[in-house]
């Protein structure tokens, strides 16, 4: 039952995250890092509480392990942050993903996938546009797009939230 | 947008034209007649429809040929500039900025909308007939003398297509003169020296003549004397030409908003900054390439780099102000229609425009101003007939000025309407539930009541203000752009409301926190005094957050607690006291670390809404830290005090 009706990019950056794998769109990474120091910011939902220094630019640092419910893993030696280039509401953004290990950049042409399971998981399915089989693994294509304006929305209902009230 | 976009060139280059035209025609609302003014007016439309044509704006094109016909039709004299025409026209060019934003799409809504427009334009140029129009003076011939400015052609224009144009209007012998033709050695060959004179004969207009030189007018010499005698018209016209050079240069300073227009100077000031910094850097790249690093060499490049930075800093600064003239000049405009909806009479004087500010303040700050100058002129000023009996002249007044006190601008709007009515304030403050009945107040804190929200004193409301949404939103914008308000108002002579602006809202000078493990910086134009946090309050259990500082109640609010810090508490609890307009709130921190200059960037929507911070900033050890938006914290801490004090309230009327 492969659904073929997602047309991925050339070029997939893989990598691990929570003991899953995932892949995104090599052509919007920009760079990846090893972790600088983050600085948290207060009241700002988990999923995006951190902000770090690329290269004089202040960008968010997001974890996907929070959106898919995760266990947060301790960032290790093969953490990095995989900086990113992503429109939201329609306004281009750097953001920097964390990832445990970042694996390759691969081709994944004619690779079948499945379209998110509407049963049986334990994370968001809108989150996921599908499910690919490559090299012997599953491999989590995430919407990011999706993802960010979720979490941009849940900002703005929550308002001032650190505002004494 | 592309730089090299040329429909995104033509819009820019468009929108310039358009405020000059502008210009030009609030001009010609004061010195009506004045023929410079409206062969201005009419090169600027014809360029627009000339250029609008090229880059496929056809509506444009089209709507503009209608309005440059009209005009045609003014400078020929069968029409006057009167003032109906020159209001169809200013509309008219609010109508062809939509078409230029709705670009090759115009739908058909928009261009109905259009006919109107033409229809009163055509009424209006048939309206008034040429009472004024002089019978085009018809001669035998005439002696033409006329000479380029010296860049003429490095400009682009032709003399001897002008001289082929005058040729084309009847017999003419051209002699030219070369008196003026410096020596050899000092000659520029891309400078035009000569003087060309013409005799031309045949039964032509001076209007005919004029029309070949209507584009570079402003800056030639033109002398045009009939053969046949004429009296006195010829020396009226030469004097007109060289007068309106130099008026016409000083018009031409306002740039587009999309872009900055930077002088040159500054520019190459920069560039001999970043020349030096290439040069520091590879005396850099050679001592790392050394074998041994030498610590004196490398120490005097260090203070090199640090001394260019600091001036590189400066002097990108420098790229970002822009004259408050940029601003004054769109309220021209609307002093004009505001002038025109109210039936009153309105002076605007400006003074200091080449004040500069940040170019972000300047966009920010047109609309807040607008309002406050919509509201001088509706509440401020009286009728003409109120103000003959006060004894001041039928025209009121608007002043607009500006002026830099040291690391402020200062942009005062006065008026000299008549002021503003203390009892109505007090009353409708009272009656808002603002102020307590009979409560002694200060004067100032009184006049501050207009920013509350939903306050307006004006008993009816108008089209142009009066619905009390405003003054508060001009509060807040003012307030985000780190600026303060102050009025002076007395009764019957007229009101002043004075903007305190920063110079610049890209590097501020900050105080540096730390709370928990992050470290914060608040702004120390914010900041009024540090303190220890009193040991009976350190325990945190006392329900209400007031400080007493030297006889006045301050809320405070514990950092460590709204940003849910787990790190253990410093032993001795600091309090940074932050003030804006009147609010003051006391800020506890673990530790004041000291001041530092800080270069703001904005957050991403991500952390943009969290509400207690307005930027981030990247620390000397390249840590990024949290900047404090003072006034949200305030305003937050007011409302959660004003909250308290209504909540006793409810209780005891639930009581009773």
């Amino acid at each position: 039952m492969s659904d073929n009706t997602i047309t991925l990019p050339d070029r997939m950056l893989t990598f691990g995250l929570g003991g899953e794998f995932f892949a995104i769109d090599a052509q919007c990474v920009r760079e990846i890092l090893e972790v600088p120091p983050i600085t948290r910011v207060p009241g700002a939902p988990a999923f995006a509480d951190g902000l770090v220094n690329v290269r004089g630019a202040i960008v968010p640092l997001a974890d996907l392990a929070v959106v898919f419910g995760m266990a947060l893993t301790a960032h290790a030696e093969d953490t990095r942050v995989i900086v990113i280039e992503a429109e939201i509401e329609g306004e281009p953004t750097t953001i920097g993903i964390l990832a445990d290990k970042v694996l390759d950049v691969a081709t994944m042409d004619g690779v079948p996938i499945d379209a998110p399971p509407p049963v049986g998981m334990k994370w968001r399915p809108e989150f996921i546009r599908g499910i690919a089989h490559h090299a012997g693994r599953f491999i989590i294509l995430p919407d990011l797009a999706r993802i960010f304006t979720d979490c941009v929305d849940q900002i703005h209902r929550n308002g001032a939230a650190l505002l004494p009230s | 947008m592309s730089d090299n976009d040329p429909v995104a060139a033509f819009r820019i280059e468009a929108g310039e034209l358009l405020e000059s035209v502008e210009r030009a025609l609030l001009d010609l609302t004061e010195d009506a007649g004045n023929r410079a003014l409206i062969d201005e007016v009419f090169r600027g439309l014809h360029t627009l429809k000339g250029s609008g044509s090229m880059f496929g704006f056809d509506a444009l094109a089209g709507f503009t040929h209608h309005c440059e016909t009209a005009f045609d039709r003014v400078r020929k004299g069968q029409a006057a500039a009167s003032r109906g025409l020159i209001d169809v026209v200013l509309s008219a060019l609010d109508y062809m900025q939509s078409l230029l934003d709705a670009g090759s799409d115009a739908d058909a809504a928009l261009v109905a909308a259009g006919d109107g427009i033409l229809a009163a334009l055509a009424s209006a140029v048939s309206d008034a007939p040429a009472a004024a129009a002089p019978t085009p003076a018809v001669a035998k011939g005439w002696q033409v003398r006329f000479r380029l400015p010296p860049e003429a052609m490095v400009t682009g224009s032709n003399p001897l297509g002008l001289l082929d144009e005058l040729r084309d209007l009847g017999d003419c012998t051209v002699t030219c003169r070369f008196e003026d033709v410096p020596a050899l050695a000092d000659l520029d060959p891309t400078e035009c020296h000569a003087v060309w004179e013409v005799t031309l004969a045949g039964d032509i207009s001076r209007e005919d003549i004029e029309d070949v030189f209507v584009f570079v007018i402003d800056d030639m010499e033109l002398e045009i004397t009939s053969l046949a005698p004429e009296p006195s018209a010829g020396v009226a016209e030469t004097a007109a030409a060289p007068t309106e050079a130099p008026r016409a240069a000083a018009r031409q300073t306002a740039p587009a908003q999309e872009s900055v227009r930077v002088q040159a100077e500054r520019l190459d000031e920069l560039m001999n900054r970043v020349g030096e910094l290439v040069i520091a850097q590879s005396r850099l790249e050679l001592i790392a390439a050394a074998g041994t690093i030498d610590a004196m060499t490398l120490r005097a490049v260090s203070e090199d780099i640090q001394r260019l930075s600091a001036e590189l800093r400066d002097t990108s600064m420098a790229l970002r102000m822009m004259p408050v003239s940029n601003l004054f000049g769109r309220f021209r405009r609307l002093i004009h229609d505001l002038a025109h909806e109210t039936g009153k009479t309105i002076e605007l004087v400006t003074e200091g425009e080449a004040t500069e500010v940040d170019k972000t303040v300047i966009e920010r700050l047109a609309d807040p101003m607008i309002h406050v100058i919509r509201n001088s002129c509706d509440h401020g000023l009286e009728p003409a007939d109120e103000r003959a009996p006060a004894g001041k002249p039928a025209a009121g007044r608007i002043v607009l000025s500006a002026r830099q006190a040291g690391g402020e601008v200062l942009i005062a709007i006065q008026d000299d309407g008549r002021g503003i009515n203390r009892a109505r304030v007090r009353a409708k403050a009272e009656a808002q539930g603002l102020i307590a009945p009979g409560a002694t107040i200060g004067d100032g804190e009184l006049l501050q009541m207009i920013f509350a929200p939903g306050f307006s004193t004006a008993a009816a409301i108008t089209n142009l203000s009066g619905r009390g949404v405003g003054m508060d939103v001009v509060k807040r914008s003012i307030e985000a752009l780190r600026g303060t308000i102050e009025i002076e108002s007395i009764e019957g002579t007229g009101t002043t409301i004075t903007l305190h602006l920063p110079l610049t809202l890209a590097i501020i000078e900050c105080m540096l926190v730390r709370v928990g493990e992050g470290r914060y910086a608040i702004p120390l134009s914010a900041v009024e005094e540090c303190l220890e946090l009193p040991a009976a309050e350190v325990a945190g259990t006392s329900r209400r957050n007031f400080l007493d500082v030297r006889g006045d109640l301050v809320p405070y609010l514990r950092l460590r607690d709204s940003f849910a810090s787990d790190h253990p508490a410093d032993l001795y609890q600091k309090v940074v006291i932050v003030g804006q307009g009147r609010g003051r709130v006391g800020l506890v921190v673990d530790q004041i670390i000291g001041n530092t200059q800080t270069v703001i960037k904005s957050l991403s929507r991500f952390h943009g809404g969290v509400g207690a911070f307005s930027g981030a900033t990247i620390l000397g050890d390249g840590n990024v830290a949290l900047i404090l938006d003072v006034a949200a914290l305030i305003g937050g801490a007011q409302k959660a005090q004003r909250a308290r004090s209504e909540r006793p309230a409810e209780t005891a009327g639930e009581a009773a």
